[in-house]
């Protein structure tokens, strides 16, 4: 190195000092303490006890486990698709050119902020059996409403649904990437005589597709690991049907203290979202395409 | 036929009515919360509903009062969450700007951990950062909702880092020549320039911290010390069927968020745009 960049070295290793430590201390060290935890039984007032792969055996064998691991994938399966065509369908009303687009932008972007914890105590009301204003209408158009959050068949596909009240945010992304592409491009296709959908299917969805990649990234990694809806509004009920991956490991490690079987838990967790990444990523070479990027 | 421009209007007719429809669908839980949280309890029962309770049953917000203590949680959670955002903004420009402005080996490689970091489940590393905290003594206290915070959050340094990336080197290295230090570029040239990332990433923290449910349960066990997101569950839990004095206090507790969101929504809609998402 010379002299200017090792002075520089120093200056910057500096500037990203904070961020480092924070990375040691609350990233690297929980990575590795979790994993070595994984392998012992551990109740925070005793020291660890070394069993080997004892927490992994059982847990393959916890029904209980496997139910939290199905529902999840159950809603990420609903979450990520779903709230993709949500998003996508807001975003594409929201770019119409009315004058009073910026108040209806308002009103569908609200919700996407107001926390969980509230929105569940919303939605237990409104998806209410009996009192619910769902099935109020559902009966003023003579059809019998499900119990919704009080049927196990329901209950996940409840929380799913009210997750897209939560779909402004994808939709204010996909609001900025629709926006960017180039008019010049719809205006060659009316000249072609391109239909609206031929139009969306040829230019706007593959231009919008790094911003299908991110939702995608960050929607499979945040249904993973739901928490806050199924805890709230149902705490796993009924049957389980609703306990979530998170939800489950909580349990262990802050209602049981039971930390190594959680660790252990934490760590397949990890494992799959690395995977998915993994698979996302791996794909996205096939269908994400950057407009106007050197090839 | 109709011509090219009446059928423009036509189109744009058809959505303006989608628009509408799907605005009150976004707003109808909203309406029920409010509506809910102004009826008397037999009116709970009624079908058809009524819609518009009148006259107003007032006092379910004194009976949610009683029992919600609306103004301790309130406190609680802006402590939390003015903390964070006070760590926020000390730290994540500072090392967004080791990220962006000084070239000095290793950096990328340092940059691309970080990112890496931001996909990490908050699961996998909760259990011995729970432990770290237990051993200074800090459980049941705020303090491990604020502290990490301090250190820079990956998301807002990522953020950030894309905002200088687009401030010509130019200016800085005229100031260089002139002798002035990193700390003073960073201070009197690239924070001054930068307000509009740095509002957007502090109404982010804002909005993480105040939504955060998880933190909260893991760490605090004293009501006194609960924000909102452990109070109103709380409530949920002890005088849930009493349905009116419910949706009140999640009226009072949505109050602040819609206050929040009327001052701080052309900078969060306009906002996406500094994000660099949609590169």
């Amino acid at each position: 190195m010379r002299k200017y960049q090792r002075r520089n070295f120093v200056k910057g290793l500096l500037f990203i000092l904070p961020w480092l430590i924070g990375f040691a201390v609350f990233t690297v060290y929980p990575i590795i303490a979790s994993l070595y935890f994984s392998f012992t039984e551990y109740h925070v007032t005793t020291k660890p006890q070394w069993i080997g792969l004892e927490n992994y055996k059982k847990l393959f064998s916890d029904v209980l486990f496997v139910k939290s691991l199905t529902n999840t994938l159950y809603y990420a399966a609903g979450l990520v698709p779903i709230g993709l065509v949500v998003g996508l369908v807001l975003a594409l009303l929201l770019v119409q050119p009315l004058k009073e687009i910026i108040f209806y932008r308002g009103i569908i972007y609200f919700p996407s902020i107001v926390p969980a914890y509230a929105f569940a105590t919303i939605g237990i009301w409104f998806f209410h059996p009996y009192l619910g204003f769902i099935n109020h209408i559902l009966g003023f158009f003579g059809i019998d409403g499900p119990m919704w959050l009080s049927d196990e068949n329901w209950a996940k596909f409840t929380i799913i649904l009210l997750s897209q009240w939560g779909a402004g945010g994808t939709a204010l992304i996909y609001m900025a990437a629709i926006k960017d592409i180039p008019r010049e491009l719809y205006e060659a296709a009316i000249l072609d005589g391109a239909t609206r959908w031929q139009m969306f299917k040829k230019i706007t969805f593959p231009l919008i597709s790094p911003a299908t990649l991110y939702y995608l990234v960050i929607a499979t990694l945040g249904a993973l690991q739901i928490f806050d809806l199924p805890q709230i509004m149902t705490e796993g009920g009924p049957a389980n049907s609703t306990l979530s991956y998170v939800m489950y490991l909580y349990r262990h490690a802050f209602t049981y203290a039971n930390m190594g079987y959680a660790s252990a838990m934490a760590w397949i967790l990890f494992i799959i979202s690395m995977f998915l990444t993994f698979l996302i990523f791996r794909t996205s070479g096939r269908w994400v395409f950057y407009y106007g990027a050197r090839r | 036929m109709l011509g090219k421009r009446a059928k423009e209007r036509l189109r744009l007719n058809i959505m303006r009515l989608l628009l509408i429809v799907v605005t009150f669908v976004y707003i109808l839980p909203f309406f029920w919360m409010v509506s809910t949280s102004l009826k008397a309890d037999q009116d709970l029962f009624l079908i058809p509903p009524k819609w518009f309770p009148i006259p107003p049953e007032w006092s379910n917000y004194k009976n949610a009062i009683e029992y919600f203590p609306f103004f301790t949680y309130f406190k609680n959670s802006l402590i939390i969450t003015f903390g964070s955002v006070l760590g926020t903004l000390l730290v994540s420009p500072l090392v967004a700007y080791g990220f962006s402005k000084i070239y000095w080996p290793g950096r990328d490689f340092f940059f691309y951990l970080m990112l890496s970091t931001m996909m990490l489940p908050f699961a996998v590393t909760m259990i011995p950062t729970f432990i770290i905290f237990k051993k200074l003594g800090l459980v049941n206290t705020l303090w491990p909702l604020i502290i990490p915070s301090f250190f820079g959050v990956p998301m807002h340094i990522f953020l950030i880092r894309q905002f200088f990336n687009t401030i010509p080197d130019d200016f800085i290295d005229a100031a260089r020549v002139d002798g002035a230090s990193e700390l003073q570029i960073y201070w009197k040239i690239m924070l001054p320039l930068s307000k509009p990332i740095l509002l957007l990433v502090g109404l982010f923290q804002f909005i993480g911290s105040w939504n955060n449910y998880l933190g909260p349960l893991i760490y605090l066990t004293d009501e006194e010390k609960y924000p909102l997101a452990l109070g109103l569950p709380l409530f949920l839990d002890r005088y849930g069927t009493h349905w009116n004095w419910m949706m009140a206090a999640s009226t009072l507790a949505i109050i602040p968020i819609v206050i929040f969101f009327f001052f701080a929504q052309s900078y969060l809609i306009e906002g996406i745009k500094l994000t660099g998402l949609k590169e």
